[in-house]
């Protein structure tokens, strides 16, 4: 059953473009990932489905109810966590999900056994009487999301929710979300890293420019391109044109200079590392490292996107430097 | 019930985070102590003349204490973005700015209350109506609130919210009858005076406080909730087409 149909869902700001068009539905106790680069229209989705925007045209369903003109109605069906932690910062932790949970209605008592528990589930017993400001960026993501399910919601949505947080906090709260997801919530989560949407999601959908390009299982995305061989090389110096040069001489072979330099090298067929190397050392150019790479999301996303996955890194760096 | 969970949750948090701060406490105690000194030394410190500047101060103070600390706070809540975690919430837009002026309005309310007590030390206030003292009070309080609100939904940063409060605050001190009747200033300057709530908030406490009004109570009680309910619209048609985009 869909717990979430979009149908037709357009957003205009004035004559820009964010969304346009999108249709898609979430199944009920499944991972869902919106994937795409920055500006592509995450954020706008998230916020027309979560009621912080109204969309210009289109239907949103939850559990087959049509709430496009009242969102407010369902939105006791969401846990919602946003890209920035909007937590009061001069309440506490506890503070914090205790007025979280009253906010949906929870009586004094259920809401501070609630609080508790949660608490010690996201690994913040101890910081339980610290102000959030005072908090870590993992620990405020981590607070963010206990307050977002705090009212135990069917559905929740999370908007880039390992952005610009260190790599043990990023593993904590996937591991947190794959838990939450086991105990029958339903996750519908916004991301720009590749890795995060395979390793979390049940489905995926690629959105770029404001519009829909893909949407699958990941393994039915990955299953095309799994068998495929893909070589990563790094050169030293500029080698400019090699790519076509290697064409010429193995024209079986798929070559790109990808934006770092790199050189990707894919085929459908087995091929030998060391007879492109040796082709390439022959033509004074130096190979620094040559990386095997089994076929991932990232290759689906480069081929359906035609978005390199270092643009995206790229972005991604930038937005955590912003952070 | 559960609104109304919401609601307490949302005002209680207002009065801890913010009224009940020592800095406010002192302001809301400070200021019409500072309004009193003003106008009692002025006035060559006769003591009779407090009960005159009395519904000036009384509104002033309500004026400041709400407007300051509405518009500041709910400024910044929004840049903050925790006030979108209110708006996320399941209950009515309504409600939730009920919730977020409540606060304001009862620091209002208190702050009306500290020079009248005080000057209780002065002067003999038996012969104050406070059946009327006490609904104006609430309903300026209300009004100055939800000028607060109005200004908060107008601006995107926390200095616009100061300054545009000076912009309808300064000029009624002034032109509302505060200090100065309305009927001594010129002419042209009078309609600008009954576009502006406390004008009628000020005329009930002058007629409650010193007999002498220039409007019936009911005319001035109903244009003060006129401007309640039209501000208060205004306000939520803002968050309506500003914040909810």
């Amino acid at each position: 059953m869909n717990i979430l149909e979009v149908y037709d869902l357009t957003k205009f700001y004035g004559n820009f473009k964010a969304v346009e068009g999108i249709s898609f539905a979430v199944k009920e106790g499944e991972v869902f990932g919106l994937l795409g680069p920055n500006g592509a229209g995450k954020t706008t989705t998230i916020n027309m489905l979560t009621g912080l925007a109204h969309p210009t045209s289109g239907r949103i369903l939850y559990s087959g109810t049509d709430y496009t003109q009242d969102i407010k109605k369902a939105q006791h069906l969401m846990g919602i966590v946003p890209d920035e932690s909007n937590l009061y910062p001069e309440l506490t932790g506890f503070e914090n999900l205790c007025f979280c949970g009253a906010l949906y209605g929870l009586r004094k008592s259920e809401r501070k056994s609630k609080a508790e528990s949660l608490l010690e589930q996201f690994g913040l017993k101890d910081a339980r009487d610290k102000k959030f400001a005072a908090y870590s960026k993992g620990m405020k993501r981590r607070l963010a999301i206990a307050a977002g399910i705090i009212h135990e919601p069917p559905i929740l949505f999370l908007d880039e929710p390992t952005t610009g947080i260190d790599v043990a906090s990023a593993r904590q709260i996937r591991n947190i979300l794959k838990d939450m997801n086991k105990k029958g919530t339903t996750i519908f989560l916004t991301t720009h890293y590749i890795e995060e949407a395979e390793r979390l999601c049940d489905r995926v959908a690629f959105i770029v420019g404001g519009g829909i390009i893909k949407v699958d299982y990941v393994d039915e995305l990955i299953h095309p391109v799994k068998d495929k061989n893909t070589l990563i090389l790094s050169i030293s110096g500029g080698a400019e044109g090699v790519e076509g040069r290697l064409s010429t001489i193995l024209p079986d072979l798929k070559f790109k200079r990808l934006s770092n330099g790199e050189i990707r090298i894919e085929s459908e067929h087995p091929f030998k590392t060391s007879h492109i190397i040796r082709i390439l050392e022959e033509a004074g150019i130096d190979v620094v490292e040559a990386k095997r790479m089994r076929a991932t999301l990232e290759d689906v996303f480069v081929t359906v996107t035609g978005i390199e996955s270092h643009e995206m890194k790229k972005e991604k760096e930038k937005k955590e430097k912003e952070a | 019930m559960k609104d109304w969970i919401a609601f307490f949750a949302i005002f209680l948090k207002d009065i801890k985070t913010y009224y009940l701060k020592p800095p406010n406490i002192s302001w809301g105690i400070m200021f019409p102590f500072a309004w009193a000194g003003m106008f009692f030394i002025r006035t060559g410190g006769n003591v009779m003349d407090v009960m005159s500047i009395l519904p000036g101060v009384m509104s002033l103070s309500i004026l400041f204490g709400t407007t300051s600390m509405l518009s500041v706070t709910i400024t910044f809540e929004k840049k903050s973005k925790t006030f979108d975690r209110i708006l996320l919430s399941p209950i009515s837009l309504t409600l939730i700015m009920f919730a977020k002026t409540s606060g304001a309005i009862l620091f209002g309310i208190a702050n009306a209350f500290v020079p009248f007590f005080v000057a209780g030390f002065f002067v003999d206030l038996y012969y104050v109506h406070l059946s009327i003292v006490i609904p104006a009070i609430i309903l300026i309080s209300i009004a100055s609130t939800f000028m607060g609100l109005f200004i908060a939904t107008s601006v995107s940063e926390v200095f616009e919210a100061q300054t545009f409060s000076n912009f309808f605050r300064f000029p009624m001190i002034f032109l509302c009858g505060l200090f100065f009747p309305i009927s001594k200033l010129p002419l042209f300057l009078k309609p600008l005076s009954y576009m502006m709530p406390l004008t009628y908030g000020v005329d009930i406490l002058h007629g409650a406080i010193n007999h002498s009004q220039a409007f019936p109570y009911t005319f001035d009680f109903a244009i003060l909730f006129l401007f309640c309910a039209i501000l208060f619209y205004i306000s939520l048609y803002n968050i309506k087409r500003r914040w909810v985009l």
